[in-house]
């Protein structure tokens, strides 16, 4: 329970399924420093405690903060030193929710952990269990949650999967939760809006200056600052190339400090290789049964999903081949898979090389 | 029947306290403001002034050195501000235990803010004390300002305050000594360590005495910045008026507490003795924090290695126990203990570490029930 209006009618729906002695409230002190709201400010955790109150049901607050330190923080900061860009809610979901707190669970006699993740469990006739994308398209968290895998599934519920926003906040009004008209959570919730991503960055990693090259001539077109805090496919700040046209980040070097723009053209990819490859079904038969299994392809938590062939690359990883030139996946970014006869349903994910 | 052993968070009020109080709550001619000068103020300044010299008797210390506080941490606070004054720590350093109170420790931390001066923080031995030596080398001539609590929260150990006294005074006679006299009230005789200090904290409700009331008490000669600043009410040091029916009931409970100490401190003993050897006996990797032949008789602290702390408590609490790990946070949450880090341990150990602690109205049938599900919780959490 973050505090949020999610999470709140999530337990509230399983308090209603199971009844109160079944459920216990768990919030997740995570990030020791400041924030706006996060998921650890104290006001947030007063407002999960006060709805878990008043749903009657026990509320233990978890401080996991060596853990987020390291698995998601720390990860975070080093990955910009080097030009890579992790996306810090799915190492969070990987590292903290869907593992520390599930051996806490586990360790207490817990059979399951619910989240207020926009996202839905499905379960075949064979007890498999598929991740199927949330009822609200403009909510849904499936791509933050794409690297579950049956172990995680077999033990997790989504109890506001099946519900849009509206609904959710609908119900938070009709049970009368503190939490119904509070505001959705943005962006990262370690980083303050005043200081924003730079702020945060630059107060943990030497910044250093780079040169702008252009990626098709070499040219040196001058300089750029903190190449750390430059991201592929960027467009923000990069200008007009002499065509008139934007331009934008192909490739990122800070070791050499050297930031290549280019045309739309240029900053797009015809593929992406993957490492970390998880699959939501231990057996992904369909990439088995064929060198070559087609999917879709999701690169961003709300981006367009896009129709691309999957290739094991003999390494552990994975080659993606889009239908149609994408905007190039910055190193670093997850990619999750969907299953192309039902694509609603993750397959799998992986992290952009 | 629940087992609370928790009393070194807080114990519950001791009837005869409560009984004490009532009057200055709603009594007619007792409810009003001690500053006035009427009847009804007069009764009610008579009843702090008698709460002042009953407690200042019991801890060795003369009426007018007793400074009324809203409890520990406020007394502790107006110890470090008061002292230090607008200066902070600029006109000197000040030295404190690495295992001192939060209410100590971040107060001293907010007094060395970038540029305002120096703060030396001094580890303790493996047994839990403050290390002399370091301590030693931490009191410089231009030191202003030292603190060492009598008793520390989490593990138990009696500080060498005698000890400290003679080497802060012999070496940096300059220095005001502040101790967090806190978790010593109900098993320590009060008036030798009153003595060797220049200021001493207290809080009610860690003796049978209401929440939200303590002390400071402040050697004549030693001055004192006010925090809280108004009316002017104790003596200058401490503005607002004074929680007259808190300040009766602890009195109350200070006097109770002192009169039985000799039998509490025995009985107690054996409890915590008998909790303690048995859970050493039954549980593998159970390991006793810190030199018990230096503890409060309340304390039993153990560290289970491999056991996470966080999950042991909610587990003890569903078998029925109330017990602590480390010190929680403002969010509930808990942090690894700076205590044990103090003390050399690192971070992973420092966060198994579970306090049981025991006070007036704990039973043999608590000491049994933790002996009872204490084992099967320790090779649960393991498995």
């Amino acid at each position: 329970m973050s505090g949020g209006v999610d999470s709140s009618v999530a337990a509230a729906l399983l308090v209603e399924e199971l009844g109160r002695d079944q459920v216990v409230g768990a919030t997740l002190k995570l990030w020791g420093g400041a924030s706006d709201s996060g998921c650890c400010s104290v006001a947030d955790v007063e407002d999960a405690r006060r709805v878990a109150d008043q749903l009657g049901v026990v509320h233990h607050v978890f401080n996991f903060t060596a853990e987020f330190e390291a698995r998601v923080v720390a990860p975070y900061v080093d990955g910009h030193a080097v030009g890579r860009t992790p996306n810090p809610c799915i190492e969070c979901n990987r590292h903290l929710k869907f593992d520390r707190l599930f051996d806490r669970a586990w360790s207490l006699g817990f059979d399951a952990v619910a989240t207020g993740h926009h996202a839905r469990r499905a379960t075949t006739e064979a007890g498999r269990h598929r991740l199927i994308r949330g009822a609200d398209p403009l909510k849904d968290q499936s791509y933050v949650l794409a690297m579950l895998g049956q172990d995680q599934l077999a033990r997790s519920l989504f109890p506001v999967g099946r519900l849009t926003k509206a609904e959710v906040r609908q119900e938070a009004t009709r049970l009368g939760l503190r939490t119904a008209l509070k505001p959705d959570s943005q962006d990262v919730c370690f980083i303050r809006s005043d200081e924003g991503r730079d702020g945060f960055l630059g107060d943990r990693l030497p910044l250093h200056d780079g040169r702008l090259i252009d990626d098709a001539t070499g040219e040196d077109l001058g300089p750029v600052p903190a190449v750390e805090l430059v991201t592929v496919g960027q467009r923000r700040g990069m200008g007009h190339g002499d065509d008139g046209r934007r331009r934008y980040v192909t490739a990122v070097d800070v070791p050499a400090r050297r930031v290549r723009i280019g045309t739309p053209e240029a900053a797009n990819a015809s593929g992406v290789e993957l490492h970390t490859v998880t699959w939501v079904d231990d057996d992904p038969t369909r990439i088995d049964a064929s060198p070559e299994c087609s999917a879709i392809a999701q690169c961003s938590a709300h981006g367009r999903p896009v129709a691309c062939t999957v290739r094991r690359d003999g390494s552990g990883g994975l080659s993606v081949r889009f239908a149609t030139p994408q905007r190039r996946i910055a190193p670093g970014q997850t990619v999750a898979l969907y299953d192309p006869v039902d694509p609603e349903a993750v397959i799998g994910s992986g992290i952009a090389a | 029947m629940r087992a609370y052993l928790d009393h070194a968070a807080t114990t519950p009020m001791r009837p005869d306290a409560v009984e004490a109080m009532l009057p200055y709550l709603t009594g007619a001619d007792s409810f009003g403001n001690p500053s006035g000068s009427h009847r009804e103020s007069r009764r009610a300044r008579l009843a702090v002034d008698d709460a002042r010299e009953q407690i200042a008797e019991l801890l060795g210390a003369d009426l007018g050195e007793v400074v009324f506080t809203g409890g520990g941490t406020e007394a502790d606070n107006l110890a470090v501000a008061g002292v230090l004054g607008g200066l902070g720590a600029r006109g000197g350093p000040i030295v404190c235990s690495a295992m001192e109170h939060h209410a100590v420790l971040n107060a001293c931390r907010a007094a060395v803010e970038p540029g305002r001066g120096e703060l030396r923080e001094v580890g303790s031995d493996p047994a839990g004390r403050v290390d002399l030596d370091r301590l030693a080398a931490a009191c410089t001539a231009d030191v202003r300002l030292v603190s060492v609590m009598a008793v520390n929260n989490e593990i138990g150990t009696i500080q060498p305050l005698d000890a400290v006294s003679r080497l802060v005074r012999a070496q940096a006679p300059g220095a005001v000594l502040h101790t967090d006299a806190v978790q010593a009230v109900p098993w320590l005789a009060m008036a030798p360590i009153t003595a060797s200090v220049d200021l001493l904290a207290l809080s009610a409700h860690k003796f049978g005495g209401p929440k939200g009331v303590g002390a400071l008490v402040v050697r004549h000669g030693v001055a004192i910045e006010p925090v809280a600043r108004g009316g002017g009410q104790e003596r200058d040091r401490r503005s607002g008026t004074p929680n007259v029916a808190g300040i009766v009931a602890m009195a109350a409970a200070l006097s109770a507490t002192v009169a039985e100490r000799t039998e509490t401190t025995a009985r107690v003993t054996g409890l915590r003795n008998r909790l303690l050897d048995g859970l050493l006996a039954s549980v593998e990797g159970a390991e006793e924090s810190g030199d018990r032949a230096h503890k409060v008789p309340g304390h039993a602290h153990l560290c289970f290695t491999g056991v996470e702390s966080e999950a042991m408590v909610v587990l003890l609490d569903e078998a029925g126990v109330a017990a602590s790990a480390g010190a929680a946070c403002s969010s509930g949450a808990v942090e690894p203990s700076h205590v044990l880090l103090a003390m050399g341990l690192d971070k992973q150990a420092a966060s198994t570490g579970v306090r049981f602690s025991l006070g007036t109205t704990s039973t043999d049938a608590d000491v049994d029930r933790v002996l009872a599900v204490v084992p099967g919780l320790v090779a649960g959490l393991r498995n």
